[in-house]
């Protein structure tokens, strides 16, 4: 065991702050928004000419290779800067690891870079209007055309994060209708420009146009983009939630920073803040340095080969939860102020909205349980 | 950064769970909430041959000269043992302390202390050596040389004394981090109470039907069961920590094991909780072994400073309004 940090993770900190202290934005408009998503793409591609878009991603791609604790030391600082979220992150997060893992060198080659640079933006195309934590019971169907050498999409995907904003997308959709529900689905990663392809953002309960509905009249994908084997993609798309539900959409550093602002907005509250709600505050500062700590344990263990599985649905349930707690408290704290946009520099009641999306997207939580007690802990499915 | 312990640490991790699984099983515990010691009997002489109760001890002095980071799996190990024995007073506080551990570490002396602010030693009465804390530092006075009264913990297998002086110590040493020591080696056995607890549980409703299922196939036993298994995944780490800063002086070391024994303890009383309700009324029986676990859980989730009052030291270092304290 060695809890300090090597001489070259301190000087990669040490990079990383001094830029994004330079330069990482506090005042941009939501990214879930049309106008804040413009914003955000400069922001994005700011950068990426600095080389920190996808500091683990081998250099040929943008990256820098950096080890995953070099990683986590970025989102620590990045978070820490108050740079935003990342509107990119459904592809670098979320696509690009099933990518690395499932993709050919020639889609590799072609999607990683444009996806670094912001050039193509990612949205998630998996759930359906009948179709939500119950993913396998998508409809949505890819009828092969074999003059075509492809597939041709039709049906709807609906909960599309940033949809209306964003280049392509990738989704699961039917391409044996007669196997089993888990079988016959295939992967597909979908330019939002070809023809058949309606794109309808709507509001979500923030106000924001973050949502959107995408419908497939007949679009032709070429066989190129079909990621890992056709009728596999239930595979491919499970190695995605695991990056979602784990540590690369929400890593520690988002929760650490929140946390500080949390104790600093309790410090100014001074003795109005009542003990019990100031026992909460330390408490909340307490569980994103046990996230940190936990994640720390759990990369060690990654780099040291293990296969993690279903405990990502213990980091998932977590870190959602920690965040609920962390802007419940700080909006107790504001007291009746609670309710206004500038009660505090940050809109905690904005990000309580976000926070409460954070147990319901990626598998609501209520299943994630079941993952845990079924799968961690062994109990019996029926 | 490397956050693991070695295939060493982990070895003898699992020999004292070895020798816990045969020594004190949970008629051993339940046996002492009545023997005249209070204490498991054989365990305690087999821990000293496996050199647990000198480990931080040098091996000048019969220890094997090892640190609180290889201690902390073994510490936990006893938890889920629910050892009554003073092993977290013997091994982890006072070893360090005693000028001369020899004896402490072959088991000729068992050593206990009531360094923890509540002025209360457990198993005071067959130990020949009691640390107190003294003006100057740690106060080490011989058993003769104290008056005890017995005190009823809610853990029968607890035997608590407190513990008034009738003569001066034989000893003042210098008392550095024996606090600190305290409260980790108390986290560490809630994390093990924790998983003992559990594991009962999750093995009682995968066997137990009702309506013609397992009951843990119930969706909302699923999740108590879940809830508790995420405490102690967020707990464990922590107290993994905070025994790494304390082995090497860390400066914040003692906010890192406020951290660590606040979150053990809520997640033990957590898990105690779910898990008697995950019982139902087999867990409330007397006759069931739950209480035995949940119970010592409870006593160590007050002891060493609770949860409260340790996040109330955080709140103090992270200048938080004085109204937490």
């Amino acid at each position: 065991m060695d809890l300090t940090f090597s001489p070259a993770e301190k000087a990669f900190r040490a990079e990383c702050r001094s830029w994004l202290t330079a330069h990482a934005p506090h005042d941009l408009p939501s990214g879930d928004t049309r106008e804040g998503f413009a914003a955000h793409l400069a922001w994005e591609r700011k950068l990426f000419g600095a080389r920190f878009a996808v500091v683990s991603w081998p250099e040929a791609y943008g990256g820098r290779g950096a080890s995953a604790m070099e990683w986590l030391i970025f989102e620590e600082e990045y978070y820490r800067a108050g740079a935003p979220q990342r509107v990119t992150q459904n592809g670098i997060f979320l696509l690009a690891p099933t990518v690395f893992d499932f993709g050919t060198r020639a889609q590799q080659d072609q999607i990683l870079p444009r996806m670094a640079a912001a050039q193509d933006l990612w949205c998630q195309g998996w759930s359906e209007p009948n179709a939500g934590s119950d993913l396998a019971a998508i409809e949505s169907r890819a009828e092969r055309d074999e003059p075509g050498g492809g597939w041709r999409l039709s049906g709807q995907k609906t909960w599309t994060t940033r949809g209306a904003f964003c280049t392509h997308l990738f989704g699961l959709f039917r391409t044996d209708p007669s196997a089993e529900r888990h079988r016959g689905l295939t992967y597909f990663l979908v330019p939002l420009e070809a023809p058949g392809v309606t794109v309808r953002g709507f509001g979500r309960l923030d106000g924001d146009e973050g949502f959107a509905e995408v419908f497939f009249d007949d679009v032709f994908v070429h066989d190129d983009e079909v990621l890992g084997e056709v009728h596999q993609g239930w595979g491919v798309a499970m190695a995605t939630t695991g990056s979602e539900r784990g540590l690369t959409l929400r890593s520690p550093g988002r929760f650490l920073a929140t946390a500080a602002r949390l104790v600093d907005l309790a410090r100014r509250s001074g003795d109005a803040a009542a003990p019990t709600l100031v026992d909460s505050v330390v408490a909340d500062w307490i569980d994103a340095e046990a996230y940190r700590w936990q994640t720390f344990s759990t990369v060690t263990r990654m780099t040291d080969g293990e296969n993690l599985g279903a405990e990502s649905s213990l980091t998932k349930v977590f870190w959602s939860e920690l965040d609920v707690r962390l802007h419940e408290h700080a909006l107790a704290l504001l007291g009746a102020a609670a309710e206004l946009a500038d009660a505090d520099p940050h809109d905690w009641m904005k990000g309580y909205q976000f926070a409460l999306s954070g147990p319901i997207y990626a598998g609501t939580n209520e299943i994630q349980r079941n993952v845990i007690a079924e799968r961690v802990l062994g109990l019996p499915r029926r | 950064m490397r956050f693991a312990f070695t295939d060493d640490q982990l070895a003898f991790r699992d020999a004292v769970r070895d020798l816990l699984d045969r020594e004190c099983p949970p008629a051993v515990v339940r046996d002492a909430w009545t023997n005249d010691t209070g204490r498991s009997g054989a365990a305690w002489a087999h821990l000293a041959d496996m050199g647990v109760l000198g480990a931080l001890a040098s091996e000048a002095h019969g220890g094997l000269g090892l640190t609180l980071v290889d201690l902390v799996l073994v510490l936990e190990e006893t938890g889920y043992a629910a050892l009554p024995e003073p092993i977290v007073e013997h091994a982890a506080v006072t070893v360090p302390i005693l000028e001369d551990s020899t004896a402490a570490a072959a088991g000729r002396v068992t050593v206990t202390a009531a360094l923890d602010g509540s002025g209360l030693a457990p198993w005071a009465d067959t130990a020949e050596l009691i640390v107190l804390p003294g003006e100057t530092g740690a106060a080490v006075l011989a058993r003769a040389d104290v008056a005890l009264d017995r005190r009823e913990s809610v853990d029968g297998a607890r035997r608590l004394f407190a513990v008034h002086p009738r003569a001066g110590p034989q000893a003042v040493r210098p008392a550095l981090g024996a606090f600190e020591r305290g409260a980790l080696g108390a986290a560490a056995q809630l994390l093990g109470l924790n998983e003992r607890m559990l594991d009962l549980t999750v093995a009682y409703v995968a066997e137990r039907r009702q309506f013609g299922v397992p009951v843990g196939s119930f969706q909302a036993v699923k999740h108590h069961l879940a809830d508790a298994r995420l405490g102690l995944e967020f707990a464990r780490p922590l107290v993994y920590r905070a025994a790494w800063s304390l082995t090497h002086g860390d400066p914040d070391a003692a906010v890192h094991v406020s951290m660590a024994k606040a979150q053990a303890s809520d997640a033990a009383r957590l898990t105690g909780r779910q898990a008697l309700q995950c019982h139902g009324a087999i867990g409330y029986s007397f006759e069931y072994d739950l209480h035995l676990y949940l119970k010592r859980a409870w006593a160590l989730a007050a002891t060493w400073g609770d949860a409260r009052w340790h996040r109330a030291q955080i709140g103090q270092t992270l200048g938080l309004p004085s109204g937490s304290a």
